[in-house]
């Protein structure tokens, strides 16, 4: 019987993707991207699902980072929760107009450098001095968002810096502990460094600076650099460390400023997320950034898959839908004579219980440890494809199989 | 702010007896990994669980103390070897790591059910009297919380230490935390120890849960969180797995949380970060803790 179908048909493999290929393909996913972007940015587009497309860009940023620790270098950590909190809060400052900084800051004055100036009201002066027209102040503004979210990255990346360096000596539990305190810790004095943060009051009225081109920017770039970074000696490096450290070590790898190296790449890009989350919400306070942000990209990281990057992507969006169509199981329900009341943080429960259970029985997650690529995608296609057109070809066969005379022999 | 000896010692008895209460949750932490190796993260949330049930023994069903303790000892037991039984033991031969994502989502659950059943306003604790009191003690009026916390904790941790080096099931334990599949191969019934380990461990967090609600007379579904976190601390600075060190640990805690705040009361805010600062500090120095062996690497 194998020689039969053998003969009929010899199973071929799909031809492979020449490099160019796999560019246009990459391009035109990017065109794609933009396409639909311009498609949600458009003034009639509701502005409830263009909050969920940006909230789902945030948490790639987040998470991709988040997953370049704990899934690719295998240290875990629990405090990007903190390094999210440091972006939020300098974007938020350093775009704050200086007027309206006087006014929410009326318990305790902000501390001097940034009570003196805004970054866009600045780059307004000097460029419109540059500039003639309106020109200047036009660039002002994103040039202004831009200039403070790399400033928000840099300072998350130097906290990085600050905590990764006593921690990272640390192993397993005790660095899972060290992190988290240094998240709490972070989120104690944001909640008291009053001339700072405002306290737990937090800053409100932040004009709202992010868009999808900026979030979605964004993503595009972490995912870029992080899958650089992954894919490169130092990635290969880092999944050494993540499978065992000591034979990393005497390979020659220098395993404490490779996990250093994830840990501040991973913080830049935590911080971030905290300042587009910040210029998004147009709200900022400490409760924001508490181990509940942790919790949430915990959850996205394992569903998706610890170390996979088009995990953490692909789940990450998930999340972000999945976070509002479970607010229906907080909705007042009746099902026939059963009526059932809204019970408010039951989503919280379903996602706790959710990654208990993914880690009981679905520890792989989505996408296990694969990546996602055009030759994966092209195998996958071809095979789905023949696997159709041999189906059909088989019920068409049936179909005429009477008329036709018996093969073989 | 004037340092008189008088506030000195008043404020070290409140330390002494709050670093009680991490006491009695440190032990815990501390038996728990000292044989799995697991940060039980949810421990603080059995603590938690432990205070709610006295609160609705005695305040709802209005049960007397002398059976509500017990009851409550027991059945916060049982939810601290379901939590195992369920959450944990089908991951024992898995790497850590995955154990321990699982401890952060068993607390995220406990937490959040108990917002969502019991809600989120904080319900007032019933006090027995020989706590609400205060006593004379000397110059000091000291209240009754601050003079039972103490004794009870030295009772409880003392009957503790006779259960582990006086009797066949606390050596079983000192054999786990040894080398588990020696002692298995010993013929030890690995998991019922383990289990029985969780049953002791949530029985003194329950106790420890009362005598909280005792001091701050109020129950709350997120109540166990910092508690647990400082506990987990004290197990750290002791020695982690070590009894007697998570006890020590316990009270140096709670005194050095109460003398921070009590000698620099413009710092009071800060208070969650001291401890924090003391744990990494304590990581970074002495990992190992008062009291802990070092830790050999093994290859």
């Amino acid at each position: 019987m194998t020689t039969k179908a053998a003969s009929i048909e010899p199973v071929r493999e799909a031809p492979p993707l020449s490099p160019w290929t796999k560019r246009l393909l990459t391009l035109a996913a990017l065109a794609l991207l933009v396409g639909a972007i311009a498609y949600m940015e458009q003034p009639g587009f509701s502005p409830y699902y263009r909050r969920i497309a940006n909230l789902a860009f945030i948490y790639v940023v987040a998470a991709v980072s988040y997953n370049l620790v704990n899934g690719v270098a295998g240290q875990f950590s629990l405090g990007p929760n903190g390094f999210m909190a440091i972006g939020g809060f300098l974007t938020t400052l350093l775009m704050l107009p200086v007027a309206r900084k006087a006014q929410v800051f009326f318990l305790q004055p902000l501390v001097w450098p940034l009570s003196a100036f805004s970054v866009p009201e600045s780059l307004s002066a000097g460029l419109s001095r540059l500039l003639p027209g309106g020109a200047g102040a036009a660039l002002a503004m994103p040039l202004g968002f831009l200039v403070s979210l790399v400033a928000a990255g840099v300072a998350a990346a130097v906290g990085g810096l600050l905590v990764g360096v006593p921690s990272l000596r640390l192993r397993g539990d005790y660095l899972a502990i060290a992190t988290f305190g240094f998240g709490e810790i972070i989120f104690v004095l944001a909640n008291n460094l009053i001339s700072v943060t405002n306290g737990p009051l937090g800053i409100r009225d932040i004009p709202e600076y992010a868009n999808l081109w900026w979030t979605g920017g964004a993503a595009v770039f972490t995912v870029w650099v992080v899958q650089n970074l992954v894919n490169s000696t130092y990635g290969r490096a880092l999944k050494a460390i993540r499978e065992d450290e000591v034979a990393a070590e005497a390979m020659g790898i220098h395993v404490f400023t490779h996990k250093l190296l994830a840990f501040v790449v991973s913080a830049f890009f935590a911080g971030v997320a905290g300042g587009l989350l910040a210029a998004l919400l147009t709200t900022i306070s400490p409760s924001l950034f508490t181990f509940m942000m942790t919790f949430n990209l915990l959850i996205i990281v394992v569903l998706g898959g610890l170390g996979s990057t088009t995990g953490a992507t692909v789940t990450a969006v998930l999340y972000a839908v999945l976070q509002e169509a479970l607010r229906a199981v907080e909705a007042p329900m009746r099902l026939g004579p059963l009526f059932i009341p809204g019970v408010p943080g039951m989503r919280m429960v379903a996602f706790s219980l959710l990654l208990v259970l993914l880690m009981l029985f679905y520890r792989r997650g989505l996408f296990g440890r694969s990546e996602f690529t055009w030759d994966g995608a092209w195998h996958l296609t071809w095979r789905v494809a023949r696997g159709v057109t041999r189906g059909l070809a088989r019920v068409s066969g049936r179909a005429a199989g009477a008329a036709r005379p018996p093969r073989g022999q | 702010m004037n340092l008189s000896l008088e506030v000195i010692v008043q404020q070290l008895l409140n330390g002494i007896s709050l670093g009680g209460l991490y006491s009695l949750l440190a032990i815990g932490y501390t038996m728990v990994y000292g044989i799995l190796r697991l940060i039980n993260f949810a421990h603080g949330d059995v603590f938690m669980i432990g205070a709610y049930t006295a609160f609705f023994l005695v305040g709802v069903f209005h049960l007397p103390w002398w059976i509500s303790a017990p009851l409550t000892a027991l059945l916060t037991a049982l939810v601290g070897v379901t939590i195992d039984r369920a959450a944990y033991r089908p991951l024992r031969e898995e790497p850590r790591i995955s154990a321990l994502i699982t401890a952060v989502g068993v607390s995220f659950f406990i937490e959040n059910l108990g917002l969502v059943v019991v809600g989120g306003r904080p319900r007032g604790m019933p006090v027995p009297p020989a706590f609400a009191g205060s006593y004379a003690l000397g110059p000091f009026r000291v209240p009754g919380v601050t003079v039972w916390v103490p004794v009870l904790t030295l009772l409880l941790v003392g009957a503790l230490l006779v259960l582990v080096y006086r009797t066949r099931a606390g050596m079983a334990m000192r054999a786990l935390s040894r080398d588990i599949e020696a002692t298995r191969l010993m013929g030890v019934d690995v998991d019922r120890v383990i289990s029985y380990t969780f049953a002791l461990g949530s029985a003194l967090a329950a106790a420890g849960g009362i005598m909280w609600s005792f001091q701050f007379p109020q129950v709350n579904p997120l109540m166990g969180i910092y508690p647990g976190w400082k506990a987990f601390t004290a197990a750290v600075v002791g020695g982690i797995g070590n009894v007697v060190g998570a006890m020590i640990g316990g009270f140096v805690i709670g005194i050095v949380e109460i003398m921070t705040v009590g000698l620099m009361p413009h710092l009071s805010g800060y208070r969650d970060a001291f401890v924090f600062a003391l744990l990494v500090f304590f990581l970074l120095v002495r990992p190992t803790g008062i009291l802990g062996e070092p830790m050999k690497e093994k290859v």
